[in-house]
């Protein structure tokens, strides 16, 4: 090769315990391009920025920069090597003016003297007009919007020198004009000889900015190529892969009444989008639905809003012959929607409690559990014992605080405790997130359990694959709407990653 | 404390020449220091180790002021305990400790920072107060009960003060339970300094003296008082209702995951709502029984701080009901035994230092156990 990349990563290998991230990835950037990597949430491009910029160590390979092998071993190594990241979620000071995060950390003489930060501030203005990133660089953070915000950021990097430019998902948080400007601050910097990687899931972003695109799944590089030689179809195919794990064996049902009626649902996220945009679904008796999408499509809200935690503006859900009027968790729990959240150690399970205090959180106040505001202490403890045995959770005993259990005994204890609530629904929210294959096995056993007894369940998942498997249909949702719905007969991995992108092909059956 | 590899040396090999500096990092062994992910909680020996150290580190400061520290420290206690008289004295300062302890442990366990017994007390103590000059002439069984309910609901409502903008507008509870201490303790100030003051006092700042119908029954000759059981009441029913009631459940529930709780249905607004109003009652009830049941009357400077010290209290028992028992006795033997150093000629402050040096090291001790040596050499691995 004739050009010295800016950066190149050989046989990159990350693991987190048994998890393995990164699988011997190779990655390398030119200077003077717009570098995009794409693939699926957990597909490990992240994990790969985050070595590069020194949040993370790699388990083994080698980082090359500028053709000399390093160790970034920090943050301050990687900005002395020229790389600046800008993260998802910003690292900016709120009380703090924007140039004064700027110079953040800066080594300067102890008295700076009172024209210090005027000089630091022309400089920094100098920048951001070169580079076409302007905001106002005296204002405290908490002032700017989201886009000022993210160029302050971009504009840190480079006042720190930075040749190779990562940013991470830059665009997620940015109004379709935010977008165009940052995309024209890109062009300016690869002008000036600099490298910039950008990491995204959506493709006509990288069609839009980037000159050559690396694609990532599960851990590995499947791709690089130029844009000018793909096209959106073949990246979306590259992205989500061809490769098809057997749906699991569902025994025929005939479609129940429907349990959930979502109709017309509007939600508001943040900064006043909407989460969900007026969106209608329908799921039967007896039947598996599957919610995929992109991560930050309104899945979130979508969970929230039917486990009763988020108040809905707009639109009707009715549940079980029942209307909804506004947002409450009993009223739901009492309707017999079962949650499994996201995050189970976050939301779902109390970690410094035993099995039997967070078996009981969802059914404390029945007649079975309670009476006259006293618990049934003996009997709650034998009955979590059954429960214990039944789901088979291996636990050292029922009062171990649950945090020490693994991964999947606490997601079995969590499933013990929605089933046994013996729901109409079960909202099921990234259920085998972090666990091992048998762990998962485990979990989808009992999805398809729930099934057979002719309960119905709202799988939310960002790993296709699994909704493929378990789905009787499949819902795409983007955009907080559903833009697609497949039968499991036609599921086709494929068509539904167009429709995850956002990219609703031609023949247009959408819900 | 930090999680970066420590040193410069680092940086600079990167820096300088990376690839010729890389293998002389390899195989040297450094240690730091980071937070341990795992660890939470702290285990139950470090209440004790920190009152040894505090007593190790105040023996120094005894020792520079030219005194033997373990003569102090025996002096110190046997005042405390040695005695029946010095014994009684510590149980009677325990009272409002313990009440007041148990009230801010409440609180703390659904991390709500109550920092406000100190007025709460205030409150209850003007409350009871109150039934004494309005309705002077009470019998005991009437009076007493009508202090008693008095000072709960002025203290419940001292906490509701913070409580309400808490809940409904997001105001830090540190902050305004702390200054309504002051509001408080002003309030105080102005019934005895104006118009409740004791007009055959010859101008001393407190109310006349409360009759036998308004004083809490006393055991035999000593100062002990009715309070002591007050309070080791409120800890059992505490104690029973967190372990076998609903609401004691979901107390639990929230203390230990606020967003489980949430998940279950638990209303969380109205729990802490419902939680300033006992943690201020309780207060209130200690500043009931002080009155009623040690100074016999309401007056400047009742309080010598029992609601700070309640702080310590109650962490140094790890918020636990039973514990704090003990630590309440504990930190009243330190009160007393503080009264008694004044004889050989040490301020009583020595008890202050004490005080504050358990809690430092209670504080530092559960913050440094969460922190964990980790080896780094070629490759990271635990220590």
């Amino acid at each position: 090769m004739t050009v010295t990349m800016s950066v190149e990563m050989r046989q990159i290998v990350k693991r987190f315990g048994t998890v393995t991230a990164n699988d011997h990835v190779d990655f390398g950037a030119l200077p003077g391009e717009i570098h995009a990597l794409l693939g699926e949430n957990g597909a490990g491009k992240s994990t790969m920025m985050c070595m590069l910029s020194g949040v993370y160590r790699p388990t083994s390979g080698d980082i090359l920069i500028g053709g000399e092998k390093v160790r970034i071993r920090s943050p301050k190594d990687a900005m002395k090597l020229g790389v600046g990241m800008v993260f998802q979620n910003f690292r900016l000071v709120q009380t703090l003016s924007a140039a004064e995060n700027i110079v953040l950390g800066e080594r300067s003489s102890f008295w700076r003297g009172p024209k210090w930060i005027k000089r630091k501030q022309e400089e920094i203005e100098a920048i951001s007009r070169k580079f076409g990133l302007s905001f106002p660089v005296d204002r405290p953070i908490w002032q700017l919007s989201v886009g000022e915000q993210q160029r302050v950021e971009i504009v840190k990097t480079l006042y720190r020198g930075a040749n190779l430019i990562i940013l991470d998902e830059p665009t997620s948080v940015l109004t379709p004009g935010e977008v165009d400007r940052l995309f024209e601050t890109l062009a300016s910097m690869k002008a000036e000889g600099k490298s910039v990687i950008l990491t995204t899931h959506k493709l006509k972003e990288v069609m839009a900015a980037s000159d050559r695109i690396s694609v990532m799944r599960k851990g590995r590089m499947i791709a690089v190529m130029d844009k000018k030689e793909t096209n959106e179809r073949e990246l979306a195919r590259l992205m989500v892969g061809k490769d098809f794990a057997a749906p699991r064996p569902l025994a025929d049902r005939p479609k129940g009444k429907p349990v959930l009626i979502m109709d017309r649902v509007e939600v508001l996220g943040g900064h006043g989008r909407k989460a969900l945009d007026g969106i209608s679904l329908q799921v039967h008796e007896g039947e598996i639905v599957g919610v995929a999408g992109v991560a930050g499509n309104g899945q979130k809200e979508l969970a929230e809003v039917l486990a009763g935690l988020t108040e809905w503006r707009k639109g009707t859900i009715q549940f079980g012959g029942q209307t909804f009027k506004r947002a409450s968790v009993r009223a739901a729990i009492e309707a017999g929607i079962a949650h499994v959240p996201e995050n189970r150690m976050k939301s779902g399970l109390a970690g410094s409690l035993g099995a039997v205090d967070n078996l009981l959180s969802k059914s404390y106040r029945t007649p079975d559990r309670s009476r006259l505001g006293f618990l049934l202490h003996g009997r709650n403890r034998s009955w979590s014992q059954s429960l214990i045995e039944r789901f088979d959770v291996k636990t050292p005993g029922i009062d171990t605080p649950v945090r020490q259990l693994s991964g999947g005994n606490q997601q079995k204890l969590l499933f013990a405790r929605e089933i046994e609530m013996n729901p109409k629904l079960m909202l099921a929210v990234h259920p085998t997130q972090g666990l091992d294959v048998g762990a998962a096995e485990g979990v989808h056993r009992l999805l398809t359990d729930l099934r057979e007894a002719g309960r119905s369940v709202l799988l939310i998942s960002e790993d296709l694959e699994e909704i493929m498997q378990l789905s009787d249909r499949i819902l795409v949702i983007y955009n907080g709407a559903i833009a697609g719905e497949f039968s499991r007969a036609e599921a086709d991995r494929e068509r539904i990653g167009m429709y995850m992108a956002g990219l609703r092909d031609a023949e247009g059956d959408a819900g | 404390m930090s999680d970066k590899p420590a040193g410069s040396a680092i940086a600079a090999n990167t820096a300088a020449a990376p690839a010729a500096a890389e293998p002389a990092n390899e195989g040297r062994l450094r240690l730091r220091i980071e937070f341990d992910p795992q660890r939470q909680g702290s285990p139950w020996w470090i209440p004790i180790v920190s009152v040894v150290l505090a007593l190790a580190v105040c023996a120094v400061f005894i020792a520079a002021s030219g005194m033997n520290p373990l003569a102090v420290y025996r002096k110190m206690f046997m005042g405390a305990f040695g005695t029946e008289f010095g014994f009684t004295e510590t149980l009677v300062k325990t009272i409002p400790l313990l009440l007041c302890g148990l009230g801010v442990a409440i609180a703390y366990r659904i991390s709500v920072w109550n920092i406000g017994a100190e007025g709460q007390f205030a409150a209850g103590a003007i409350a009871a107060t109150a039934v004494t000059i309005y309705f002077p002439g009470l019998p005991a069984y009437a009076a007493i009960p009508l202090m008693i309910a008095f000072s709960l609901a002025a203290g419940g409502l001292w906490g509701l003060l913070t409580a309400i903008p808490r809940t409904y507008f997001r105001v830090n509870e540190l902050i305004s339970s702390l200054m309504l201490n002051y509001v408080a303790l002003l309030a105080l100030d102005y019934f005895v300094f104006g118009p409740w003051k004791d007009p055959k006092g010859m101008n001393f700042p407190g109310t006349p003296m409360f009759t036998e119908a308004q004083s809490l029954p006393v055991l035999g000759a000593t100062r002990l008082h009715l309070g002591l059981v007050f309070g080791l009441a409120a800890v059992l029913l505490y104690a029973l209702l967190i372990r076998y009631t609903r609401w004691g459940y979901e107390l639990k529930l929230i203390g230990a995951n606020p967003d489980a709780a949430k998940n279950a249905g638990i209303p969380l607004n109205r729990h802490i709502l419902i939680v300033m109003l006992l943690s201020g009652g309780l207060a209130g009830l200690a500043g009931m029984s002080e009155v009623s049941g040690v100074a016999h009357r309401l007056m400047y400077g009742i309080s010598p701080g029992y609601g700070y010290t309640a702080i310590i209290v109650a962490w140094l028992a790890k918020l636990n009901p039973f514990g704090i028992i003990l630590s309440s006795f504990l930190f009243g033997g330190l009160i007393v035994g503080g009264y008694s150093v004044q004889t050989i000629g040490l301020p009583s402050s020595v008890s202050l230092m004490l005080q504050g040096a358990i809690l430092f090291f209670l504080i530092a001790g559960d913050t440094l156990f969460k922190l964990r040596l980790r080896r780094s050499g070629g490759k990271g691995r635990e220590a």
